[in-house]
């Protein structure tokens, strides 16, 4: 990574359409989609040179800016692998065996949790409730949910990511959404 | 059980379109304008008659929260604004997920409703960093109202002018709490604001601002259009509508749904989700509202109706209506003290009750996990989650408390058991090899 950071002309362009969705002189709202963006170039992480570029881009002290790149979970303040893997850990993912997708990450990457490969392929991390919970256990690895899991399936989809390949996300079990396994019970009637 | 004519998610599964084609041949944005029509006061008064309560938890009157914002009259020149929190972070809950990717259009249609009954050109929707698809779908489905002009300048023709704007969060659970999301939207941490004044006084940049649930801001258009009487012809009186539950844990199949208020747990969880692992005597404990709600022991879960009244009565709450079951093979202990560690980690740090009482209560958690503790403790566990609830600025402490004074008010015993029994087998082998 360079000394001085810049955005890159895509993200140039989307920065300028996010801080045209606030009012004349607010564009500070447009801190945390900004950190996004300048963590998506950066390589999944914010550098301090980075943080500092966002402040200047938005006219905001450098240590309003750091506030909230350290409040918000999802800005990573120390590198991680290419493939972020969050395991949730909440009791909804729990009661449906989420600690066993510990075992099946460590074996597929090498990584305890909190712990980056050697290779840097991967980072894994245990985090609280993702917002899935129908779907149950599931894993948030970048962008993607990967949900239904058994240690199998999950253990599948690393090894896919393991070989450069982009399995589909969402469900391991087939179901277009959070819809009753085995038959649905509602939004059956053709036309209702 | 409600009829799937009765339903307004219908796309909730995303079997079909989730684009606008979908969404119009399924009644969204269906003459729009007529609704608007109906004008700022009877907008209110047709959504106060229905009875709909907000669905992010708190359950306060929906129509009545509208009212608070100023009228026409009393404008100062500030804009209004509506703001949807989509920041579902409540564990068990995942309903707001599925509106947002899968029927994406029945929220920006509210929007524009809900935002021209409450006086507002804009609405920012604040959806969580983590859903990243679902706001994708969210960005793509206000592209096309745009380009197909039922919002911006003048809106389906009404000659009201109304924006409506994606904004993603970046993972924080305390970014529900209304407050909160505005400090967040305007660009710092996540901590929320002393009340008064409340949001629609001074909320979004010093503006009169509204903050709804999305499932609350979703369900408007067709209330209006079926009529209010028709959505309060569902549920009990006072818990009116329909209502999406998320069903998870011990159950055979687990689901959203979109049922009648007021439905039995036990028909809830047995006519959609399957059943409870193993049939129904093998329940031990059900979190009936999300993991705020204190849990249920099961003699109460026999018969208790899903609803506001109802769950109050047994010293929970609907809350988000996410039903998380668990079966006689769970340890419950273990459960909550999951829920502890929630808490501790979603403390913005703000309110010391909350700052060092979140971490305590874990901590004292563990310890009733393993039974290493004390007897008494369980007491001073109860008093000191007391002294919590209601002494913080927000309700992100009561959330973390109520689920441990369930855990003690109907599983006591097994608490006391570990405890017991960890001491006798200490007792039992030498005291140097105790130690």
């Amino acid at each position: 990574m360079s000394e001085t950071f810049a955005f890159n002309d895509v993200f140039e362009a989307r920065a300028q359409t996010i801080i045209a969705r606030y009012p004349e002189g607010r564009q500070q709202s447009a801190v945390i989609p900004l950190l996004d963006l300048a963590q998506r170039q950066a390589g999944g992480w914010l550098p301090t040179e980075v943080i500092e570029f966002v402040a200047g881009y938005l006219g905001m002290p450098r240590i309003r800016v750091l506030e909230v790149a350290s409040f918000y979970s999802m800005f990573n303040l120390e590198p991680v692998g290419e493939h972020f893997v969050q395991l949730c850990r909440t009791t909804p993912c729990w009661l449906r065996g989420s600690d066993d997708l510990r075992a099946a990450a460590k074996d597929v990457t090498g990584c305890g949790l909190g712990e980056t490969s050697e290779d840097g392929k991967f980072t894994v991390v245990e985090v609280e409730c993702l917002g899935a919970c129908c779907n149950a256990p599931m894993v948030q690895i970048n962008d993607e949910y990967y949900e239904d899991l058994t240690p199998e399936s999950f253990k599948a989809v690393l090894e896919s990511l393991k070989r450069g390949e982009t399995p589909d996300a969402g469900s391991r079990t087939g179901r277009s959404g959070s819809e009753p396994e085995g038959g649905l019970t509602t939004l059956t009637t053709e036309g209702a | 059980m409600l009829r799937d004519e009765d339903r307004i998610f219908k796309n909730l599964y995303g079997r079909d379109d989730w684009g606008l084609d979908g969404a119009r041949k399924r009644g969204i944005w269906d003459n729009t304008k007529a609704l608007l029509e109906l004008g700022r006061e009877k907008l209110v008064d047709e959504v106060k008659a229905s009875g709909l309560r907000g669905r992010g938890g708190a359950g306060f009157p929906t129509g009545v929260k509208w009212s608070f914002m100023p009228p026409e009259e009393r404008r100062d020149g500030r804009p209004h604004y509506l703001v949807v929190n989509a920041d579902e972070s409540e564990p068990g809950t995942c309903k707001d997920r599925e509106i947002l990717r899968y029927d994406p259009h029945t929220l920006v249609e509210g929007c524009l409703v809900g935002g021209f009954a409450m006086g507002a050109n804009a609405a920012y929707i604040y959806v969580r960093g983590e859903f990243f698809s679902e706001a994708s779908n969210l960005q793509v489905a206000i592209d096309e109202a745009y380009e197909a002009g039922l919002i911006g300048k003048n809106a389906c023709g009404s000659g009201w002018d109304f924006d409506v704007y994606l904004h993603r969060g970046a993972g924080a659970y305390i970014c529900g709490e209304e407050t909160a999301l505005l400090e967040s939207l305007e660009g710092k941490k996540g901590q929320p604001r002393l009340k008064p004044p409340f949001p629609a006084a001074c909320g979004l940049y010093g503006c009169p601002t509204t903050v709804n649930n999305v499932e609350t801001v979703a369900v408007v258009p067709t209330i209006l259009r079926r009529g209010a009487s028709w959505f309060a012809g569902f549920g009990r009186e006072n818990n009116t509508g329909t209502k999406i539950f998320s069903i998870s844990g011990h159950v055979n199949n687990p689901c959203n749904v979109e049922e009648e208020m007021s439905i039995p747990l036990k028909e809830l969880i047995e006519k959609h989700a399957g059943g409870v692992r193993g049939g129904w005597d093998n329940l031990l404990a059900v979190i009936p509202g999300g993991s705020s709600t204190p849990c249920l022991s099961k003699n109460i879960c026999d018969d208790i109706l899903m609803d506001f009244d109802s769950l109050r009565e047994h010293n929970t709450g609907l809350g988000t209506a996410a039903v998380i079951v668990m079966d006689k093979s769970t340890d419950v202990v273990e459960a909550i003290a999951r829920l502890s560690h929630f808490y501790r980690h979603e403390s913005c740090g703000q309110c010391t009750p909350c700052r060092e009482g979140m971490g305590w209560v874990y901590r004292v958690m563990t310890r009733m996990v393993t039974g290493d503790a004390e007897i008494e403790e369980i007491d001073m566990l109860w008093d000191v989650t007391k002294q919590i609830e209601g002494h913080t600025i927000c309700a992100l402490a009561d959330g973390g408390v109520w689920p441990v004074q369930g855990l003690i008010r109907h599983f006591r015993p097994e608490l006391e058991r570990r405890i017991t029994e960890r001491k006798a087998a200490a007792g039992s082998v030498p005291a140097q090899a105790a130690e």
